[in-house]
């Protein structure tokens, strides 16, 4: 198993009345609820808790995308990967991602993540989510029935950019270049591992199975309800005649560690309360702008059904309803055990996102909870899967060893 | 009922209703597509031939993948105008359909000589920004789209049960189909450049708008007269975006005035 320590770098000063005065924590939450100077301290606190996760031997470090967001605070989540790149040394570096159709042109990804890859000697993993509608169609307006278009064709431009050792054209609907030319390029051959989040659609689990991609189902309602999406997509690896690696797949997760069941509810219970009911208030219709998902998906009904549900559910949930209803696991580390293996067992994954930071957490609970779980939660998941204990095929693979950085001589030559 | 048929026009196969009869009239609907029972195309059948295709992405129309941006849609239109083996209709376009109609009579100006719009879309003014349709609740139609509230509820939502699951289901289909290919025009701001072609339309033209409208604020009528200053400009009293359905009498007595 490995295990990602996720970042979603929220905003912690959200207004107590904040649902009853703002329709939505996206897309149009006003941005004078945003203090610069407070910013200061909270983006460098996170960027440590990053770095601390890795000293406790987190597998990977987490970042992602998101726009407009007040729960969701990197809008570039390479400048937050460049940070962590020189102050890290062992853990992957896992870029989820950059949407990689909000790019003009997408080459830019190609460059950047190359770069990240070099600067952090090839441990970082790249993640090419389609992106919420939220971010990708209201934040950043993108048409909605043409988003995917153009997510396939910057795919193939930026894979195409990573494979050529000599500039080439592409000519696109989307994007023409005369010279494509990424320079520098990945690390890692033949390209850095890449994850795709998807959100239950065939087309996504046939893209991951067809390219050898790991399957990320990024949701913060829990394992019980992800059962029938992952089930769905081991269903879709047997019909396609694929093995059941477990590193296939990927699921975040929210995580509180305490040293019993009721110190991780007094310590953890009201910011698990600001995360479900501030952070995730988003105006119903943000989340999916009319012809964002394909009309097959929409007949499918999982996630209209989800989508629904979810609203209706969230805003009476209480720490106590929260763990019932497995949104979030939380407890003392043997009820974290327990629950994780189960989790890991049901959906058959091998990497979790583990989100361990919520909402408004201060510092020195992050880093207990974070402790706790390294220390006594991950050394019993860790060989889970042992028919797979070689399986490398879904991580960044560094070459070994990790060469210390090579001073260049000056230019003058010494 | 009025009788239909599915025709292939360009590169989409798409459905077309027929009524009335008099001089040939094609109609282009808005984003809400044409109404069971559609009183403004009743209304247009006491005077013209009326040919009212549905969209792309509307009824069983396809939903035509192949046309992404404004040319596409503008030649789809034209399309249908060659496929109906139409000369020179009296082209009509309300809201989505009137910002087609506006950019056919651009493109092919010696082709249109009688227009009418009907509230489109096609502009943008900063003073007064239209509201963004694709993130409406389905119960803020009525009151966006009609003066009249309990009118707009009863044509839009009538014998429908908008707490019912399926209905619900049916209708997030239904709205992705449709306004995810108006969207490839509309979204996010719904202006495709057609102020920097207005100068083509050599088009006899009248300009309808609803004072009521909450969609597309009359101010976008005086914007549309500014660019077509030869046009007369229609506003009429108690009737919101959907003026066709409010007061459908009226708007035809101002399409009449070209005949």
């Amino acid at each position: 198993m490995r295990f990602i320590w996720f970042h979603l770098m929220p905003w912690p000063h959200l207004p107590d009345d904040f649902r009853e005065t703002y329709r939505s924590v996206w897309v149009d939450i006003p941005s004078r609820l945003y203090d610069p100077v407070r910013g200061v301290g909270i983006y460098n606190t996170y960027l440590d808790q990053l770095e601390y996760a890795e000293t406790l031997g987190f597998d990977g470090l987490g970042v992602n995308e998101h726009h407009g967001n007040a729960y969701g605070m990197m809008p570039s989540p390479n400048l937050m990967a460049a940070a962590l790149a020189r102050r890290t040394s062992r853990a992957a570096i896992v870029v989820m991602g950059d949407s990689i159709a909000l790019y003009n042109p997408p080459i830019r990804v190609a460059e950047e993540m190359a770069m990240i890859d070099v600067l952090c000697g090839g441990r970082m993993i790249a993640g090419f989510p389609v992106g919420t509608s939220q971010d990708t169609n209201f934040a950043y307006s993108t048409v909605p029935a043409l988003t995917r278009e153009k997510y396939a064709e910057a795919h193939q431009l930026i894979m195409r950019a990573w494979a050529a050792d000599e500039p080439f054209a592409f000519n696109g609907r989307y994007t023409k270049m005369r010279y494509v030319n990424c320079w520098p390029k990945p690390l890692q051959k033949p390209h850095p591992p890449i994850f795709i989040p998807g959100g239950g659609s065939i087309e996504t689990y046939d893209f991951c199975l067809e390219h050898e991609y790991n399957y990320s189902y990024l949701s913060y309602t829990g394992y019980t309800r992800a059962r029938a999406l992952m089930d769905g997509f081991w269903a879709r690896v047997a019909e396609k005649g694929k093995d059941d690696s477990p590193y296939r797949a990927s699921f975040a997760q929210v995580i509180c560690v305490g040293a019993t069941d009721q110190e991780a509810e007094r310590l953890y219970s009201e910011h698990v309360s600001y995360f479900y009911n501030r952070c995730l208030h988003v105006y119903p219709p943000f989340f999916d702008a009319p012809g964002y998902r394909t009309v097959k998906t929409l007949q499918a009904g999982m996630i209209t059904q989800l989508t629904q549900a979810r609203h209706k559910e969230l805003p009476t949930l209480a720490w106590k309803d929260l763990i019932e209803r497995g949104y979030i696991i939380a407890g003392s580390p043997a009820t974290v055990r327990e629950r994780m293996e189960d989790l890991i067992k049901t959906l058959r994954v091998g990497q979790i996102y583990c989100l361990l930071h919520l909402g408004n957490m201060p510092d020195d609970k992050v880093r207990y909870s974070s402790k706790l779980f390294a220390e006594q939660v991950i050394p019993h998941l860790r060989s889970i899967w042992p028919a797979y204990r070689n399986d490398d095929r879904f991580w960044c693979r560094p070459p070994a060893p990790v060469v210390a950085p090579v001073r260049v001589a000056s230019v003058g030559g010494e | 009922m009025m009788e239909s048929r599915l025709i292939q026009a360009g590169r989409a196969k798409v459905r077309v209703y027929e009524t009335g009869a008099g001089t040939p009239l094609l109609f282009l609907h808005g984003t809400h597509g044409i109404l069971p029972n559609d009183s403004f195309l009743a209304a247009l059948a006491q005077r013209y031939r009326v040919y009212a295709p549905c969209l792309p992405g509307y009824e069983d129309s396809d939903d035509a993948g192949a046309l992404r941006e404004m040319l596409d849609f503008t030649l789809h239109g034209l399309d249908l105008i060659e496929a109906l083996g139409l000369r020179r209709p009296f082209l009509v376009g309300h809201s989505l359909g009137g910002m087609i109609a506006a950019e056919m009579a651009a493109v092919a100006a010696n082709d249109i000589d009688r227009l009418a719009l009907i509230a489109p879309h096609g502009l943008w003014l900063d003073s007064h920004p239209v509201p963004d349709l694709f993130a409406a609740l389905p119960f803020d139609l009525p009151g966006l789209f009609f003066h009249d509230v309990a009118l707009g509820t009863r044509l839009l939502t009538d014998g429908l049960d908008l707490e019912d699951p399926k209905f619900l289901a049916d209708f997030m289909v239904t709205r992705a189909r449709r306004l995810g290919t108006a969207g490839k025009i509309l979204f996010a701001i719904p202006d495709r450049g057609f102020a920097e072609r207005a100068y083509r339309v050599k088009a006899k033209t009248v300009v309808v708008w609803g004072e009521a409208d909450r969609m597309m604020p009359p101010a976008y009528g005086e914007a549309y007269l500014r660019l077509l200053p030869a046009a007369r400009l229609v506003r009429v009293p108690a009737a919101g975006h959907m003026v066709t359905h409010e007061q459908p009498d009226v708007v035809v007595a101002a399409l009449a005035a070209l005949d």
